[in-house]
């Protein structure tokens, strides 16, 4: 399977990588911009890999099945860098050993590559320190940053890159892709693209894991219990519990997935012990891993919270009878009830209380329980 | 996904302090305090049974095969032997075979102990030391207060010393963050004292802690006495204590009124929902009759704000925290 496919509901912007990982010399910069679960540092990484692709005919490249498509995909090709940051921001001290890296030759590959998954988690002071190796870059280096929209990168660095814009799949786009690659039962896959607001990662999670499902829907439900101050505590701290322990299960599933998938690259024989070689870069990972543990519940917090928000924005959508298409279709007569006894100037007071926990969750490090507690008290 | 599997761990399970020796025993979970006190409370009942105990400790990260057979091998004098495995969420591929090897030919006088600190690695020798029936020590990461607090009665019960339920909620506010901290302050109240020990040994002993401090003055704002809590305050700010830490213990203080505000039933049953004590339930009772919900919201909202400002937002953390304190304090005093 070539690389590009996974890359569903977005036809377009494989048509303009295809081609440009084709051309004997690419622009090297590129920024990659689209809603969370759009698929933004697959498409990267996809890109990388046409790039690096070891096929002689152009139009093959980023077969998928070659060996530096393999170690892209596995994140460990040596001339592949990625960047993902498990604090909240890249620091400067990171961005100064990115500029080092970027300097180097290419070890085996045509390019360097480096891959900045956060680039919208830059303060200005970091972005000016890039600024300069993005605008002079050595002349076998391509840069590929992400980010939500390309409002959320300084103008200097946008207006060197080439755009690549996802846009959020098709919901009936990402269940084909969960039938058609996870092999899970159209109905279901239906209802978890909807669920997910078309998030690809969070569809297959929810149409997989059914616990996953049950957390997700006593998160929906959380306002309709919402009857006063004690009420609204309790409802913080269980939607705290219920992100950390959907941030959890889900950290295992993915750690155990990439290790396979990193053995299976590697070569690791099927049975016996692994040499030291292969030992060390399974503890790379796993140090990895745990990094982004840390960074984790909070993404699960804001995930969370996006969830909670498609409550009132249902809510919303009957109130300004406008609800052909629910997001939360199956509580739909619950929605209805809690629309008729309100107001949508009311509604939209909350998801602006939902809103702005959410930047400050993920903007701050203000104690995630405390910062839910004020707006759970916000919306009764 | 497996039942039996399942019902059988949870048969298994037994508390860390209550761990017998047995053939297999299986440490796990992340708390990593928890399982060196089960490894201890194993090795010290096997030393009473065994006087010339023979201890060995394995490493399952770096093992190498036959490593567990060798040290199982009956001795010359047939002493007992202890074989503590520790790494096991690291565990090499050799341990893993030589595990599930072992477990199909347990050897005689032979204590096995495993330690697991969490994870997916070796989840299939897990599975199969759960299915043989081993005991099993889940060390989960005490949370909650009421936890916490219930470690501590437990100490002090071992330790044939009383502490008084007041005195054992001041011990965990003022050193409960970490575990083996509070079983560290726990053990030296128990050999220092000779009576029960009492809030005011606690604050004695770890008085001076910033926790401790913060909860005082957050005691002081949400009882309604706002100059003495602004004067605490000043205090704590003058000598260095840092603005974050207040912001939580006033939220804390809030959090629990505001939870217990509106609840309906007996202390003990509210206590056990909101995983607190009942005597705690009811000082939180006392106080909400203070509160409307009205100040509780406005208070919760004030208290997020002053916890961004403390942490970054505004240019005067003091000013920030004075305001919290201040607007808590007032909020309080009305009803
Ligand atoms: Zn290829």
């Amino acid at each position: 399977m070539s690389v590009w496919e996974d890359l569903s509901g977005q036809a377009p912007v494989v048509e303009q990588l295809r081609a440009a990982a084709a051309a004997p010399v690419p622009n090297h910069a590129w920024l990659f911009t689209g809603p969370p679960g759009s698929g933004r540092s697959n498409a990267a990484r996809a890109f990388a890999a046409g790039l690096l692709c070891e096929q002689d005919r152009l139009e093959d490249r980023g077969c998928g099945r070659c060996h530096a498509c393999h170690t892209v995909m596995a994140r460990t090709h040596a001339d592949v860098t990625f960047v993902a940051t498990e604090k909240s921001i890249i620091t400067i001290q990171e961005a100064r050993e990115l500029v080092t890296k970027a300097q180097d030759k290419p070890s085996s590959g045509r390019w360097r590559v480096v891959i900045v998954e956060d680039a919208d988690r830059m303060p200005e002071r970091t972005t000016n320190v890039l600024l300069k190796a993005i605008e002079e870059p050595p002349t076998r280096t391509i840069w590929l940053l992400c980010a939500p929209s390309p409002a959320d990168v300084l103008v200097t660095i946008r207006s060197r890159c080439r755009a690549v814009s996802l846009r959020v799949p098709p919901v009936e786009d990402v269940a084909d892709l969960l039938v058609r690659r996870d092999g899970i039962d159209p109905e279901l896959a239906r209802a978890a693209a909807r669920a997910a607001q078309s998030h690809v990662g969070v569809a297959r999670r929810l149409a997989q894991d059914e616990e996953s499902r049950r957390r997700r829907d006593r998160i929906v439900r959380l306002p309709l219990g919402l009857d006063g101050v004690s009420a609204a505590m309790v409802a913080a701290a269980n939607l705290v519990e219920l992100a950390t322990a959907e941030a959890a299960s889900s950290n295992e599933q993915r750690d155990a997935e990439e290790r396979e998938m990193l053995l299976r690259s590697l070569g690791a024989p099927e049975k016996g012990p692994l040499p030291p070689s292969m030992r060390s870069q399974i503890r790379g990972l796993e140090e990895d891993q745990k990094r982004r543990a840390k960074r984790s519940v909070t993404d699960y917090l804001d995930r969370a919270l996006t969830d909670l928000l498609s409550f009132y924005r249902d809510v919303l959508m009957i109130q300004l009878g406008n609800a052909v298409e629910l997001v939360n279709e199956p509580l739909r007569e619950d929605l209805s009830r809690y629309a008729g006894s309100g107001r949508p100037e009311t509604t939209l007071a909350r998801m602006d209380a939902v809103n702005s926990t959410r930047k400050r969750v993920t903007t701050t490090n203000v104690a995630p329980l405390l910062a839910v507690e004020a707006m759970t008290v916000s919306l009764l | 996904m497996t039942p039996p599997k399942q019902a059988a761990a949870r048969a298994n399970a037994v508390s860390w302090r209550d761990v017998d020796p047995a053939p297999v025993v299986l440490v796990s979970g992340p708390e990593e305090y928890l399982a060196i006190r089960a490894m201890d409370t194993v090795r010290a009942k096997l030393r009473v049974s065994h006087p010339d105990l023979e201890v060995t400790k394995l490493d399952a990260g770096s093992y190498t095969a036959g490593q567990l057979a060798m040290t199982a091998s009956p001795s010359l004098f047939g002493e007992g032997k202890l074989i503590e495995v520790s790494g096991l969420a690291a565990m090499n591929d050799d341990f893993l075979t030589d595990g599930l090897a072992y477990l199909n030919d347990v050897a005689e006088d032979v204590v096995l102990v495993l330690h697991h600190g969490g994870g997916v690695r070796g989840k299939k020798l897990l599975d199969a030391v759960k299915a043989a029936g081993a005991p099993v020590v889940d060390c989960q990461p005490l949370k909650k207060d009421a936890d916490k607090a219930a470690f501590v009665s437990g100490e002090f019960r071992a330790g044939g010393r009383r502490i008084e339920g007041a005195a054992v909620q001041a011990l965990v506010a003022a050193v409960g963050a970490n575990l083996s901290e509070l079983a560290a302050a726990c053990r030296q109240l128990i050999e220092d004292s000779t009576t029960a020990v009492t809030t005011d040994t606690v604050e004695k002993y770890y008085g001076g802690r910033v926790e401790a401090t913060a909860f005082r003055v957050a005691d002081a704002a949400v009882g309604g006495q706002g100059p003495l809590a602004l004067s605490m305050l000043r205090h704590a700010l003058a000598t260095g204590v840092d603005p974050v830490p207040l912001v939580a213990a006033l939220a804390m203080k809030v959090r629990t009124v505001a939870k217990v505000a509106g609840a309906r039933g007996s202390s003990a049953q509210i206590a056990k929902e909101f995983g607190m004590q009942p005597w705690q339930v009811d000082q939180a009772r006392r106080d909400a009759n203070r509160w409307t919900e009205e100040a509780l919201v406005r208070c919760v909202r004030i208290l997020a704000e002053a916890d961004a400002q403390v942490k970054g937002e505004a240019r005067d953390p003091v000013y920030a925290v004075e305001r919290a304190v201040t607007a808590v304090a007032l909020a309080a005093r009305r009803g």
